[in-house]
């Protein structure tokens, strides 16, 4: 297996420390081993890392591997509840863990815009240091590219991650079945209306914050009490509605929420309200829904609800037999309607 | 901003749609006027819960819908300037003109920034001023007095680089049109609570007075629109052609007085072309002349000539809710939310959206 470092050389404006980022901390000169050396090698450091390969040396145990890759470009880079670099990390540790597998390495990628705030990257590097160490991963290799300016925005970052996949656990989203029970752990929608709201700048006030979160440690531990839980899915773009509608079409089944049962902070209720978006199709970045047989879904939810990540889980509607293997909704006044998969842009409406 | 629980609640809901199983036999035809009231119907699966001998029509509310193709193809034109940035609400983003949309133009490299009020375009103006910005001033008397004001902001802060291309209509006009329609067959109406808020209850008085309709004026939770239809349901039984105000935590019986101020203040009533309806009197907000100056048609010297739209697709019917949705043959086989061909598919709030979305 061979992971890529790329770092070269080439020395130009050898050793003046500067406190934006120039097209020559890319060119892979002074500048740029600068930059590895003060600001990635500083926070990400560790034995494979520091060996400063052109690929990381792995040595994996495994049966299966699960590997996946995600890049981020955030506008904000700074959010209640975040910032881009944490994103970069529990995304990629997420799409991990609920494949049933547990996080090992990252690698990470920057495109940085001529002129970005050292300091900016710093704190991102650093926020990604402390999301990798907390989530038990380690970011073995990594990339470096300085773009003229306007040609990105501000910074973009690309993670792929390695995890091995746990014995025993098939989590796949062909396998949801009648009669299973959805779990979502806790309030849903907080990370898109979050951005969304620092983005345009509503001036709402309350407590909207994202709720961008590693999850390996909850699917670890509702794994412990039941390692045949059905499908787990992270709900990320296009919210906990797209996630279903997947998992519908993968197992063939029909999907019915309910919609008294969602549980949705009043901030984000509100604020969708106000400006006509569905909390169902608004973006999460710390929430999962598992798919688990009836006879031991009170089991999963009360050791989900053990968990800082899990205490708001809570069962938000069942796999059916119905005809039609769609996604619908038990509305609050006893009708039932389509929760269709979100197609274009979100985009928020006159009056 | 504790607003919303108390009215989707499941035990009043449950109440309310039990009470109105009971109100009356006779067969009785309501019709929403608003998009943003469709929409909700559909989201709460109410149609579900109504009796039988109940039907809900889809009226002409959405101001998407309701806008000529002509005025999407003169935006995009305009979108295309190299001296424009265009500022528009989000949902005329996807509304496809005869060769193009604005999400298009935006992709190969036209300045298309969605705002969320027309206040917005003031700082955009401020901030560029070697650009022209033109706001695609489109909706009912929710949206007409933002655009006044913010007119009135511009002149105040000495800005000249600040168009407004309106499309901006009223709805008791159209109202008129649809009760004197002989096809329609009409009992009561549901007030668009968020229009009401504006022109007040007064405005729709001449449904009771000169044709014999009642309406409720309600607001976009489930229980609002519950509360509504039983309140418009006992009125109809009782054959009492009131207009009620089923949302007076919003809205009052004059409106709102500075809002209307503003909007005299700047615009006068023309004529207006609906989409699938046609020309209605006195149905449009066109800039008078104290306000000519920030008419972007005027300004760019654009010829104007208006024409409706999309062939084959049955908008119009669908607009006077003589026809639904699934009735036209384009829907779900040619015309859908990723590939729209009439406005009422497009529209967040169109009647043909909340079909696909809801109820497919």
């Amino acid at each position: 297996m061979q992971l890529i470092l790329d770092i070269t050389t080439n020395p130009e404006n050898g050793g003046v420390k500067l406190s934006t980022i120039t097209l020559s901390h890319g060119s892979g000169g002074t500048q740029t081993n600068q930059l590895i050396n003060d600001v990635f090698f500083k926070y990400f450091g560790n034995d494979i890392l520091n060996q400063m390969n052109d690929a990381a040396h792995l040595a994996i145990d495994f049966k299966k591997l699960a590997f996946t890759t995600d890049s981020f470009v955030v506008n904000p880079l700074f959010f209640k509840g975040g910032n881009i670099g944490k994103l970069a990390v529990c995304g990629t540790v997420n799409d991990l863990a609920v494949s049933g597998a547990k996080p090992l390495y990252l690698t990470c990628a920057f495109i940085i815009e001529e002129g970005f705030s050292m300091a900016d990257l710093e704190t991102i590097v650093k926020t990604m240091a402390e999301e990798a160490e907390n989530s038990g991963v380690k970011i073995v290799a990594g990339d470096t590219k300085v773009v003229e300016k306007g040609k990105v925005d501000g910074v973009y970052i690309n993670t792929s991650g390695i995890g091995v996949i746990y014995e025993d656990v098939n989590i796949n989203c062909a396998n949801a079945k009648p009669g299973d029970v959805i779990i979502v752990n806790g309030t849903i929608g907080d990370h898109g209306m979050t951005i969304l709201c620092e983005r345009n700048n509503f001036g709402f006030e309350g407590d909207l914050s994202s709720d961008c979160a590693s999850l390996n440690t909850l699917v670890d531990c509702m794994l412990e009490v039941y390692n045949e839980i059905h499908v787990i899915r992270d709900a990320t773009r296009g919210g906990v509605a797209a996630v279903f509608n997947e998992i519908s079409v993968s197992s063939n089944v029909s999907i019915v929420l309910e919609e008294n049962l969602l549980p949705i902070k009043e901030e984000v209720k509100g604020a969708a309200e106000m400006l006509g978006f569905d909390p169902l199709y608004i973006a999460n970045e710390g929430k999962l829904c598992a798919f688990v047989p009836e006879a031991q879904a009170e089991q999963v939810l009360l050791a989900m609800r053990t968990h800082p990540l899990g205490t708001n889980a809570a069962i938000i509607g069942r796999v059916t037999e119905e005809v039609g293997k769609k996604v619908y909704m038990k509305t609050v006044v006893g009708g039932k309607r389509l929760v269709d998969m979100p197609s274009g842009i979100l985009l928020p409406r006159i009056c | 901003m504790k607003f919303v629980d108390e009215f989707r609640s499941r035990d009043y809901s449950k109440l309310l749609v039990e009470n109105l199983q009971n109100l009356s036999r006779d067969k009785i035809n309501v019709m929403e006027v608003c998009g943003t009231h469709t929409m909700a119907i559909f989201r709460y699966g109410i149609r579900d819960v109504l009796p039988a001998n109940v039907t809900l029509i889809s009226g002409p509310g959405c101001p998407v819908c309701v806008t000529p193709q002509s005025y999407i193809d003169t935006a995009l034109e305009l979108s295309s300037r190299e001296d424009v940035i265009m500022a528009t609400f989000g949902d005329m983003m996807k509304v496809p003109g005869r060769k193009s949309s604005l999400l298009k133009k935006k992709a190969e490299g036209s300045d298309i920034r969605l705002v969320y009020s027309p206040m917005d375009c003031l700082t955009l103006a401020a901030d560029n001023p070697a650009k022209k910005i033109v706001f695609l001033a489109v909706g009912f008397e929710t949206t007409a007095p933002m655009t006044a004001v913010t007119a009135m902001e511009a002149r105040k802060n000495g800005l000249s680089n600040l168009f407004f291309f309106t499309a901006h209509k009223i709805v008791p006009p159209v109202m008129e049109a649809l009760v004197t329609d002989k096809e329609l067959n009409l009992d009561g109406f549901l007030l668009p609570g968020n229009v009401s808020a504006i022109i007040g209850t007064e405005s729709y008085e001449f449904l009771s007075k000169d044709f014999n309709i009642p309406g409720v004026v309600t607001g976009f939770e489930p229980v609002d629109i519950l509360q509504g239809l039983n309140t418009l349901i006992s009125l109809i039984s009782k054959k009492d052609y009131s207009i009620a105000n089923d949302y007076k935590r919003i809205v009052r019986t004059s409106g709102n007085s500075e809002a209307k101020e503003y909007m005299n203040k700047a615009f006068n009533v023309v004529d207006s072309n609906w989409r699938g309806i046609g020309k209605v009197p006195k149905s449009g907000l066109e800039f008078n002349r104290d306000f000519e100056e920030f008419d972007a048609l005027k300004h760019f010297k654009i010829s104007y000539e208006e024409y409706d739209g999309s062939s084959g697709c049955r908008c119009g019917e669908i607009l006077k809710g003589k026809m639904n949705p699934t009735q036209c043959p384009l829907f779900e086989q040619i015309c859908t939310p990723e590939n729209p061909i009439g406005s009422c598919m497009v529209s967040s709030e169109g009647t043909c959206a909340a079909y696909f979305r809801y109820y497919n």
